[in-house]
């Protein structure tokens, strides 16, 4: 038993006690459990990861158990350990952690909290086996495994139709990228003969050039196959094309979206990608179709965002964005770079993300933007972290102009810059291009955000939450509670309430989160300040992290060196391109709040355009869902109903129902009809016995 | 000359009204009892014609069983017959459906 065990089958172990003791020990016992265990996989993650930072550790298979073996195939169950694991190990187990522990203030009021820290300890499971997977196969378990958590989690409040819609959607759009992963893998294991990945990256430089048949055409076999495996990473990962489900799984509890859809489940994908990268490299086509859905996504979803009105949604598509740049930098064959925003990502998306839940818990579930506002000096510590998390995902730094003096920055102002440098430098001016404006755009939706809920006057009046928080709290009032009898509100009544609703208040008084909620973001508050700088190194520079990745990823010292000699307003694009995002939101939003209105309106077209999210909703529900019904219509009242069950199961119960409706009429009870049938019958009997 | 041919046009016509009087009769069970009655008469009318003509006594002898046979049924028919008068008050044929499935 090695820590790495402990690490992957402790959450497996407190979701199975917390979801099999339900309502059993009540809901402390099985949140203890799986809140401890998952705090334990911390803190034993975070030395093997630094152990790979100072160049102690080599990568390191613990064997588990063989799973299959059938034929050719032998699939081990092993748990594989690297650089790059490593990393994922670290961002699963400590956002999953203070998940966990944020979960227990967020969710206190629901009845079924075993059943949600069961969900959340068991998605950590999946995706810690999907992290140490040495095989493809196993990645496919911890893939399907995640992907089944999140559609649990997506609906965990079943109760309400659109969680429930949401929950399917994602099932099955990310079906769609899984048949994709699923062909790969088969596709893999026909072209290599095994599905072990040290392998299968051994042998791929060797099969570049050759050519497969697929779809009844000779295409080149790595094309074919990295393309495979990277629509299961597009499913997986929501990019452009099958991205529709993410913003939809907002449905799910705020936790939730911070740890599966912001920073853990979502970057699956990226993770895929980077474990094969080498695999990847032996094909330009697939690395440019990887370039430019990466853009693509990072764009799209980087307009959508600015016109979104939901706080959890804006964060949504932010996500989609960052998973776009975490594409496109893979794409150019920065994986370094890629798996680096990967990681700064996490904590300062599963920071806003939390903190976007602080700002709804004391918002009484409201959502929506439009009803915040002046909120700053309610809720402090949600208000600074958030900030904190803005300044991260902006990219705020200061870049190293001058030769001796690092450039120092928030999280995302190292790994976003990196990526953005890193397209220039290997020679995809578009996609850089596509990356500044996007660096504007990023900058402008986050600080939207951030003045939309904290700053300028508050609008809450309008919210229908706000207004059943407020007579709640009238009634409670009314029943003469001692704590809200001396706050001033509650004894002056009525005056007083008329008095703040011409504020935008309503008199409505938002609390400041508990501290199992405020922990969290403070500690990821940390992450998203300092991740950056501290760990750039290791994932970015051509030596250092050239030892720290020892290979395990397609690691390409000469583009890393080579996004250094960038020139200097390459440099500063990035940089000038978030100052403006932060001037037109601050100009629009602050200093002239009337604007974004008017624009709306002069160009309602565009306007409407990304409100609707380029109507990709509308477009699969013309294109798909509703041929998917008409079909499943027609074969269920056509096929099943109108031939099958007509002439199957129901046609012979209507015979035999049919036949002894006869029957009965002939017995009548009557004795003489009974004799007259027995004459009848001897006289045939008799002309039978006398004409034969 | 009463041949043969007489007994039994006889014996099939008071066949025929026994048959006819067990199912065409909506009145009460007697009636049916003495259609069986009337049956088994017609049967016994046939018995003897032939025994007479034939010149064996079996047929003769045959008779006698039936009549007695005849006696018993009429005697167990007409014992259940008055239980049911008691039980359900009507022996009218129309009322007696209590086999209906």
């Amino acid at each position: 038993m090695s820590a790495l065990h402990f690490i992957v089958f402790l959450p497996l172990a407190a979701a199975a006690i917390a979801g099999l003791s339900n309502k059993m020990f009540g809901s402390t016992l099985p949140k203890l459990v799986t809140t401890g265990a998952l705090f334990v996989a911390c803190g034993l993650s975070w030395p093997i990861f630094i152990a790979y930072l100072s160049g102690a550790a080599h990568e390191q298979v613990v064997p588990v158990f063989t799973w299959i073996t059938s034929g050719d195939m032998h699939v081990e169950w092993a748990l594989r350990v690297d650089s790059l694991t490593a990393v994922m190990l670290v961002v699963v187990t400590s956002v999953s952690a203070l998940v966990h522990l944020y979960s227990w203030s967020y969710m206190s009021e629901d009845p079924d909290q075993p059943r949600f820290f069961a969900y959340l300890s068991l998605f950590t499971f999946a995706m810690l086996m999907l992290v140490t997977a040495d095989n493809l196969v196993q990645m496919f378990f911890g893939w399907e495994g995640v992907g089944l958590a999140s559609y649990l989690l997506i609906g965990f409040w079943f109760r309400k139709p659109s969680a429930n819609a949401a929950a399917i959607k994602a099932f099955v759009v990310n079906r769609v990228g899984d048949l994709g992963f699923m062909l790969g893998i088969f596709g893999t294991f026909l072209v290599f003969g095994t599905v072990s990945i040290p392998a299968i990256l051994d042998a791929a430089p060797g099969m570049a050039g050759s050519t497969i048949g697929f779809l009844g055409m000779r295409l080149d076999t790595m094309t074919v196959l990295c393309l495979l495996l990277f629509v299961g990473a597009m499913g997986k990962s929501a990019q452009l094309g099958l991205h529709t489900w993410l913003p939809d799984a907002m449905e799910g509890p705020t936790p939730v979206s911070a740890l599966i859809h912001a920073a853990t489940m979502v970057t699956a994908g990226v993770f895929m990608v980077c474990r094969l990268s080498p695999m990847f490299e032996t094909s330009q086509v697939a690395m440019n179709v990887i370039t430019f859905v990466g853009a693509a996504t990072c764009l799209f979803a980087a307009t959508v965002g600015t016109t979104q009105t939901d706080i959890k949604r804006v964060i949504a598509y932010s996500t989609c964005s960052q998973l776009g740049y975490m594409f496109f930098a893979a794409g150019v064959g920065a994986y370094g770079a890629a798996m680096f925003h990967l990681f700064t990502h996490a904590f300062f998306k599963a920071l806003l993300f939390l903190g976007a839940g602080s700002v709804i818990h004391a918002m009484h579930h409201e959502q929506d933007m439009r009803y915040y506002g002046g909120l700053r000096k309610h809720i402090p510590v949600t208000f600074w972290t958030m900030f904190a998390g803005t300044l991260a995902i902006t990219g705020v730094g200061i870049p190293g102009l001058i030769h001796g003096i690092p450039a120092i920055g928030f999280a995302g102002f190292h790994s976003k810059d990196a990526i953005i440098e890193a397209a220039w430098a290997a020679g995809y001016p578009s996609a850089f291009w596509v990356g500044v404006g996007v660096a504007l755009l990023t900058s402008f939706y986050s600080w939207r955000l951030v003045f939309l809920t904290f700053y300028g006057k508050p609008r809450w009046t309008q919210s229908e939450h706000i207004q059943h928080a407020i007579h709640d709290a009238h009634g409670h009032d009314a029943h003469g509670h001692d704590d809200h009898a001396h706050d001033g509100h509650g004894a002056h009544g009525h005056d007083a309430h008329h008095g703040e609703e011409a504020d935008g208040t309503g008199g409505y008084h938002p609390h400041e989160s508990p501290w199992p909620m405020l922990v969290p973001l403070l500690l990821l508050t940390i992450g998203a300040i300092a991740a950056g700088y501290l760990f750039h190194g290791y994932f970015i520079e051509a030596e250092e992290g050239a030892h720290f990745w020892q290979g395990i990823i397609a690691f390409d010292a000469h583009l890393m060196h080579a996004m250094h000699e960038v020139p200097t307003w390459v440099k500063l694009s990035a940089s000038a391109a978030m100052v403006s995002g932060l001037a037109i939101a601050w100009l629009a939003y602050i200093r002239y709040p009337a604007f974004p209105a008017a624009f709306a309106s002069s160009f309602s077209v565009l306007y409407r355009f990304l409100l609707n999210k380029w109507y990709f909703d509308e477009l699969y529900n013309v294109l798909f869902v509703r041929p998917a019904f008409w079909i499943g219509r027609l074969l269920w009242k056509g096929g099943d109903e109108g031939t099958i069950d007509r002439f199957g199961p129901n046609g012979s119960a209507a015979a035999v129902k049919f036949g002894s409706a006869l029957a009965v009429r002939l017995q009548s009870g009557y004795v003489y009809v009974y004799a007259f049938i027995m004459l009848i019958g001897l006289t045939a009997a008799l002309t039978w016995a006398i004409l034969l | 000359m009463i041949g043969i041919t007489h007994y039994l046009v006889v014996s099939a016509i008071l066949f025929t009204l026994g048959v006819l009087g067990i199912f065409m009769n909506r009145k009460n069970l007697i009636v049916i009892l003495m259609a069986i009655e009337l049956i088994l008469l017609s049967v016994n009318l046939n018995l003897v014609a032939f025994s007479q003509a034939l010149g064996d006594l079996v047929g003769q002898v045959f008779a006698m069983f039936v009549l007695t046979v005849a006696a018993g049924e009429a005697a167990i028919g007409l014992a259940i017959l008055v239980i049911y008068f008691r039980g359900r008050g009507t022996i009218a044929v129309d009322d007696v459906n209590r086999m209906k499935g």
